[in-house]
């Protein structure tokens, strides 16, 4: 049996405070680690400002490179590139580049070398908050899903060897490779969505793909005073797909406020009225975690 | 011409600002195509009523085995570099999910064993409304690679018009495979600690594609001047500020865009795109 538990946020569409939500839970929970796996557009150590304590190289993937003075531009390494990656000049483009290696394996000359890329680096870290693993992945970069199973895992082992009962996961936008990479084998999911169409329609797409996974989901909203019609939609589709609703946060401007004091809501003013809805989700949110039963770890 | 519309971080109005300006110009008579690239979460069709979509679904190449002919090789497996053919027990076995599409176990395999299959990464979807003409594609749920799906929606520009591509958050191959080749960018961000950090990464971004750009500073008013101080260092120029407004807000909640709640911008829109267009 593994010893914590893995809370993950994620919302489906952007900005609609996956972040901000994730920084007024880690300041509440007492004890837990924080993993930050929105790898290309990381942004809750502007609000937990890390200190870093080890700094690893993130490296995945290979990219093509032709020795131009082996190369005799037989052309069959373009020929073979489903990916538009090799030029006229027989010079690959790292951007377009899959890392198939099948240019590598048809090169009559083993002209093409095949490097390993350094795609980022990987860090834990030291907040007022507890132990955070973040990242930062190169420009232009791939392999964003890689890089958020290995932050999970890395963070994993540092919950079992010192008794943290929880790691909490700010997760990535969308549904794609990272999402599915911070989703599987979780313990629970909360997603935020905010009530408009956009909101409502990509936090559908999300939970289905939650759902598939046979997670259990909490729901809350956020700025929920923008539309309450949209708002009730959201709640009915909770009702209907039998997803734990946790509550409703007001439009407020002490959001932004916290932000730009590097706090999150709840630190900067606990009264304000987003703090107050935020306590009241956290506390179902914890409630709905204890009575979670650990999962085996599968070997 | 091929205008995108990124930002790093999501929901800073990519897609408001897209259908914003494709709605000003299809006022101004303008025939466009609006290209919505966030396939994972696309959100264009929603700021259209009453449209007649037309629908094709979009499949990739994955391997299948011929068991009769496969003699175990595992050449497959040793040139595969996603981990989409394992030899299990004393079969080959195929992961769909992790496979690439790039045919390199059938172009080693010395036995014919590789069998040409597909995976649906999605749909794409199209319909017209006066002179726009919208195309987004739809990556099927559970499906994790986006890039060959937003590929496909790339293909669809037509130079012939021009053309709105709304792009996916973040910076990575997503963000890539969205804005490559195309002539000149818009980056929407938002005047906070969030919006600016994620401004940079998308600016660098940019940079390496070695295409021009602007920023538009959504929801101005709130936060800091972090950004305004940002741009100003780095002399990126901004094409717009757009003020935090409860009835903008509240008309996009409904599907609504900025220049149907505030009329004054189908002008603004409007000059933004001659003031692009006179470079090209």
């Amino acid at each position: 049996m593994k010893n914590y538990k893995e809370l993950l946020i994620i919302s489906g569409k952007g900005g609609t405070g996956k972040t901000s939500l994730c920084a007024s839970f880690a300041h509440l929970f007492e004890k837990k680690l924080i993993v930050d796996a929105d790898v290309d557009a990381a942004d809750m150590h502007l609000l937990l400002k890390p200190k870093k304590l080890k700094k690893t190289e993130f490296k995945s993937g290979s990219v093509a490179v032709i020795d131009k003075n082996k190369c005799i531009a037989c052309g069959l390494c373009m020929e073979y590139c489903l990916f538009d990656a090799i030029s006229e000049d027989f010079v690959v483009d790292p951007i377009s580049c899959e890392g198939c290696k099948v240019c590598v394996e048809m090169c009559p000359e083993k002209a093409i070398d095949f490097e390993l890329q350094v795609c980022g680096d990987w860090f834990i870290s030291e907040t007022r908050m507890g132990k955070m693993f973040h990242a930062k992945l190169g420009i232009a970069k791939e392999n964003s899903g890689m890089l958020v199973s290995l932050l999970r895992k890395e963070a994993q082992k540092w919950a079992e060897e010192n008794d943290l009962p929880l790691i909490i996961t700010d997760g990535p936008p969308g549904i794609g490779c990272p999402v599915i990479a911070s989703i599987t084998g979780t313990d629970a999911i909360l997603i935020i969505t905010e009530p408009t169409k956009s909101g409502l329609h990509d936090m559908e797409r999300v939970y289905k793909l939650a759902k598939s996974f046979n997670i259990p989901v909490m729901l809350c909203i956020n700025k929920y005073d923008l539309n309450k019609d949209i708002t009730s939609e959201i709640k009915s589709f909770a009702e209907k797909e039998n997803i734990r609703f946790l509550g409703a946060i007001p439009y407020d401007r002490n959001v932004t406020k916290a932000m730009v004091k590097e706090k999150c809501v709840y630190e900067f003013d606990s009264n304000a009225p987003a703090s107050k809805a935020i306590y009241e989700i956290w506390q179902k949110a914890d409630t709905t975690i204890k009575s979670l039963k650990t999962k085996k770890i599968l070997s | 011409m091929k205008i995108g519309i990124a930002s790093g971080k999501g929901g800073t109005g990519k897609t408001s600002v897209s259908c914003a300006l494709a709605k000003a110009l299809n006022i101004k008579n303008e025939k466009l195509n609006l290209l919505d690239c966030d396939v994972e979460e696309p959100n264009v069709h929603i700021f259209f009523d009453d449209k007649n979509v037309e629908s094709e679904k979009y499949s990739v190449f994955v391997p299948a085995i011929d068991k009769e002919k496969c003699t175990l090789c595992l050449k497959c497996e040793d040139i595969c570099q996603f981990n989409a053919i394992l030899n299990i027990g004393d079969e080959i076995s195929v992961f769909p999910e992790m496979c690439h599409s790039c045919k390199g176990c059938k172009i080693v395999c010395e036995d014919n064993a590789i069998l040409d299959s597909s995976k649906e990464l999605g749909e794409i979807k199209t319909f017209q409304k006066d002179n726009i003409k919208v195309i987004y594609g739809e990556l099927r749920i559970g499906e994790p690679m986006a890039p060959p799906l937003i590929d496909a929606i790339q293909k669809r520009i037509d130079s012939e018009f021009l053309n709105i591509i709304d792009a996916p958050p973040g910076t990575s191959c997503p963000v890539i495979s969205a804005v490559k080749n195309l002539d000149y960018v818009i980056l929407v961000t938002e005047p906070t600690p969030f919006g600016l950090n994620d401004l940079i990464l998308a600016v660098e971004t940019i940079k390496i594609l070695k295409i021009p750009f602007g920023i538009i500073i959504n929801r101005s008013d709130i936060g800091d001047d972090r950004v305004l101080k940002y741009a100003k260092k780095e002399n990126i120029e901004i094409l717009m500020e757009i003020p935090d407004d409860r009835i903008i807000a509240e008309n996009y909640s409904l599907g609504k865009t900025i220049v149907e709640a505030r009329p004054e911008f189908i002008e603004k829109f409007y000059e933004l795109y001659l003031n692009i267009k006179k470079r090209f």
